[in-house]
């Protein structure tokens, strides 16, 4: 059976951690933020995925210099993507995922350190962060700097979504290095700039996306195998941004990010976001975003024999692609006169489209022979809808 | 190397902090800097999910930007 695994969950334990533990940076490395609860609910609906995310966030300063942050998110995936030839294999998931976050000041600079847990049948995460963020030269400049351990158990269920029966491939470990910092430049405008390096390391591939030869002794006139990844990957990122405060308050972002990797891949991502309040009660937002990529050094839509390579990758994030997000955002304030032991409260609707398309990547799923030849079927592109809401208690 | 490089800035960063640099933005003009329009990110779960949303469809990762802050002006 031929799976899709959607949501590989290494990637999004450590970006759940890195981004929970920045959050306080924001506000600035001498101060903790604001204690706050927070309940999510995204919908994720696109490549004939559905994906429904549920998650409880709660923050609390127990001095001036220490605060905890727990995260709870729960994702449920249902569906058949691009990936899942035969139409038996609907594929039924659910991932959990834990993270406890601990924060302390001295004097100018925020400690940061959280541990992440990722559990679903078939792939058990463990992720490990720590941060520091310092600021300087008259609290005009801090300096962010990370780190971040992975430790990923991978498997494959070769059962039902119903009864599931899981083989175990093997491990991965991953580590990441980051540093960042943001400047003021003036009154109205800030800049940043992060670089990541990440390295990878054991069972990286996805076990249920396979390579496809040309084969004339199948039907189809191709046959499916194993993808042979290598085991290490190396990737460095490289993000510039600016923010400006427009006299009439409003607030416009621009972003450019640069990613290369040892496997080939070449990337850029640029955005750019608005932010326009109404009053003290609204702020709307707009953003743009688009990104493109060349393939892999080991990718390829259709291999011309078995065994063609000694590596050999088919997943479709390693095939020539763009994308192109539109979205839309909403926050209302209410109880600005606090209610209990609340200060204010923010409730939020957040509506995203984008637009994938694949450069050499073929829909092998809806195209078939003999109307379509090997290498022949159409590429593949789909959209996808992304729909969030969440309520944001203050206290 | 990489690996040295960072922790080397990590040593030093310390250091910086105590350079004789004068802030050309006072404090009290950091007002419009520290709206919360001005974050760099608001919503911490929000952010981290379409992050990944982007990570688990793309080759690209990391330095997704939500790194540093420094306002200093809460």
């Amino acid at each position: 059976m031929v799976r899709s695994r959607p949501t590989p969950p290494r990637r999004l334990a450590r970006r759940f951690a890195t981004v929970a533990l920045m959050l306080a940076g924001i506000a600035a490395a001498a101060v903790l933020p604001d204690d706050r609860a927070d309940m999510f609910y995204s919908d994720y609906k696109g490549g004939g995925m559905d994906i429904t995310g549920e998650s409880v966030l709660v923050r609390k300063k127990f001095s001036e210099q220490f605060a905890v942050e727990a995260n709870y998110f729960v994702d449920k995936v249902s569906g058949a993507s691009v990936d899942v030839l035969s139409n038996a294999s609907v594929i039924r998931d659910e991932r959990k995922q834990k993270t406890l976050s601990v924060e302390y000041i001295h004097d100018k600079t925020l400690y940061n350190v959280s541990y992440t847990n990722s559990t679903e049948r078939d792939y058990i995460s463990n992720t490990t962060h720590f941060s520091l963020s310092q600021d300087m030269f008259g609290d005009l400049t801090t300096v962010t700097l990370g780190f971040t351990d992975t430790r990923d158990k991978v498997g494959e269920n070769n059962g039902t979504a119903f009864r599931p029966v899981v083989s175990w491939l093997g491990h991965a470990t991953s580590r990441s290095y980051e540093a960042g910092i943001s400047q003021i430049l003036t009154k109205n405008l800030i800049a940043g700039a992060t670089l990541e390096v990440i390295t990878d390391q054991g069972y990286l591939a996805n076990p249920y996306r396979s390579i496809r030869y040309l084969d004339p002794t199948s039907a189809l006139g191709y046959s499916l195998a194993s993808q042979i990844y290598p085991n290490t990957h190396t990737s460095t990122a490289l993000e510039g941004r600016v923010k400006y405060y427009l006299p009439f308050r409003a607030a416009a972002t621009a972003s450019y990010r640069y990613y290369s990797d040892t496997w080939g891949i070449r990337a850029n991502t640029m955005e750019l976001d608005y932010a326009q309040p109404i009053s003290n009660l609204w702020i709307l937002e707009g953003r743009f975003r688009y990104y493109d990529q060349n393939q892999a050094s080991f990718y390829s839509d259709l291999f011309p024999f078995a065994n063609a390579q000694n590596f050999m990758g088919r997943d479709r994030n390693l095939a020539a692609s763009t994308n192109d997000t539109i979205g839309v955002k909403a926050t209302y304030a209410f109880l600005p006169d606090g209610w209990k032991v609340f200060k204010r409260g923010t409730v939020t609707a957040d509506y995203s489209h984008i637009e994938f398309k694949y450069k050499d990547f073929r829909d092998i799923k809806d195209y078939r022979p003999p109307t379509y030849l090997p290498g022949a079927e159409p590429l593949y592109s789909y959209g996808a809808n992304i729909y969030q809401l969440y309520v944001s208690m203050f206290y | 190397m990489r690996k040295r490089l960072l922790l080397s800035i990590l040593a030093a960063a310390p250091l910086l902090g105590a350079c004789g640099i004068q802030p050309w933005v006072k404090p009290y003009e950091r007002d419009r800097l520290a709206d919360p329009i001005m974050s760099w990110q608001r919503d911490a779960i929000s952010g981290a999910y379409l992050d990944h949303v982007y990570d688990s469809r793309e080759g690209a990762r990391g330095a997704t930007g939500t790194a540093g802050g420094g306002c200093g002006c809460n």
